[in-house]
């Protein structure tokens, strides 16, 4: 199969000139989009490496996601035009950090270098973990996620909620509680409007057909939940809904609702099925699709959020 | 013992492939933004189009040929509204 | 059959590619369509990826990334305007 090397090089070269054209771009609509584009061939590359569920999730928070919230950072930002310029930073200070950055990649370079070949993995044990306890599910992803490691999973779930309290906390004393501001300033144009109106609807069933069929394909609770989280932004950029006021009772509910059910089940396994987070063998699967809702539910609504940022002083009402 | 649906695969997918140079080729040489934008909405459309065309006849299951055409409904869709976008921000640019 | 789909998959790569190219000396607009091209050619590889190859759910993959281009070029758009400065609330 003489044609993949020669895939392969072409990608590998693009990644590496797109990366390296972001961090040398002068103005920051050039530095975003090529983030984007970075995002995307990133995803092409897990395709290559045969992940399509990371494939997924990078192209949907690596570059959907945090692009937009690149994009939004950039524009508040760029509403402070009247600030003073900062000083440059001087040339040692440039040169130390040029000195740490290439010890670091060179770390990086040499323990993937010197690993012993084949390289030390978890990957059998995980599987055959999984299997057992589990899952009877078709994905060994998920049943690794859900079944093998699912503390770790659950742990990941609180970290996003922390995540979206520490960017409320950035807002004013005076704003608490408040919404956050528009993603969009202006009127909206009919085309995006447009767009919104028939993608969100379309992309949010997308998103629960991913979530379903994580069980038994590549998919899962995080895809899912990062597409219906994608879909909801897109719906607050074309101004046909608002970020929701910080102390809204159901936003906070949402919230909790994954890493609380999750906690409730893994507790209930140690009364159940004898120890933390066991789940009776025969009703393995159901549990774990029930607890993946509720995370769906919570991802889609802490990644907007903080996307959103802080709640902020209304400027109008 | 090639089919003729294998031809017909072939043919729509060589011509997709053809029409997606051809956005390149017009991304890079036309001369102004917006002929640029033509040639972009053509690979869009047509391209992936005639692709997705030619896979269908190839595709596993009827559920996997459905998928197919919701892609490039979408992409379609998705391609319709954001050149829009772009050609009200090229018009707003030089105004 | 399996290798001229993943020959036409490696084209439109290519293609896509060299498009990139346009990121680097274009205006703003022109870069935003090089991050289109790449994000329709990309479904249009991973489509012929899935059917030529046994990996599987690499057309959910291509799905997911059909509704992400649009967003990605929605919220570029909206960072265009800003700043080209209108705030016609």
């Amino acid at each position: 199969m003489s044609l993949r090397p020669f895939l392969d090089v072409i990608l590998a070269s693009l990644v590496l000139g797109v990366a390296i054209f972001t961090i040398t771009a002068r103005d920051l609509f050039a530095a975003v989009v090529g983030y984007v584009a970075y995002g995307l061939l990133l995803a092409f590359v897990w395709i290559r490496l045969y992940a399509p569920d990371v494939a997924l999730t990078e192209a949907a928070v690596g570059s959907g996601v945090t692009g937009v919230l690149l994009i939004t950072a950039g524009k508040r930002l760029g509403a402070l035009k009247d600030v003073a310029p900062d000083r440059q930073p001087g040339l040692a200070l440039k040169l130390l950090t040029g000195v740490l950055a290439a010890l670091v990649a060179s770390a990086l370079g040499a323990v993937i270098l010197m690993l012993p070949d084949p390289p030390p993995s978890l990957a059998p044990e995980a599987a055959a973990a999984a299997d057992g306890p589990g899952a009877g599910l078709g994905n060994p992803i998920t049943a690794v996620l859900m079944s093998y490691r699912s503390f770790d999973t659950m742990l990941e779930k609180i970290v996003l909620i922390l995540a979206v309290v520490g960017v409320w906390s950035v807002g004013a004393d005076k704003a608490w509680g408040d919404a956050p501001a528009p993603l969009r300033q202006q009127k909206a144009y009919a085309p995006m409007v447009f767009l919104a109106q028939m993608l969100a609807p379309v992309g949010a069933l997308i998103a629960i057909h991913v979530f379903w069929t994580g069980a038994n394909a590549p998919g899962g609770a995080f895809q899912g939940g990062a597409l219906l989280a994608a879909m909801w932004m897109l719906t607050m950029m074309a101004r046909l809904a608002q970020p929701p006021r910080v102390d809204a009772q159901w936003l906070r509910l949402a919230l909790v609702a994954g890493p609380a059910v999750f906690l409730i089940s893994g507790l209930a396994g140690g009364v159940v099925a004898g120890s933390f987070f066991a789940y009776p063998q025969a009703l393995a699967k159901p549990i774990i699709l029930f607890i993946e809702a509720f995370m769906v539910l919570s991802i889609a609504v802490a990644l907007p959020m903080l996307v959103a940022g802080p709640p902020s002083e209304r400027q109008d009402q | 013992m090639i089919t003729l649906l294998d031809l017909f695969s072939i043919a729509a997918i060589g011509v997709g492939t053809f029409f997606f140079f051809a956005g390149t080729v017009g991304l890079l040489r036309f001369p102004d933004s917006l002929t640029r934008l033509h040639a972009l909405s053509k690979a869009d459309n047509v391209g992936l189009g005639l692709v997705a065309l030619g896979l269908i006849p190839r595709a596993d299951s009827a559920l996997s040929a459905l998928k197919l055409i919701v892609i490039w409904a979408l992409v379609m869709l998705s391609g319709a509204a954001t050149s829009q976008l772009i050609g009200r921000a090229l018009r707003r640019g030089r105004k | 059959m399996d290798e001229l789909l993943l020959a036409a998959a490696g084209l439109i790569v290519l293609a896509v590619a060299v498009g990139l190219a346009s990121i680097l000396r274009g205006s703003d607009v022109e870069r935003l369509m090089a991050v289109q091209l790449l994000g329709t050619g990309g479904i249009g590889a991973l489509l012929l990826i899935a059917n030529a190859t046994n990996v599987p759910g690499v057309e959910d993959v291509a799905l997911g990334l059909a509704l992400l281009a649009a967003l990605a070029t929605i919220a570029l758009v909206n960072l265009l305007d800003t700043d080209q400065g209108d705030v016609e609330a």
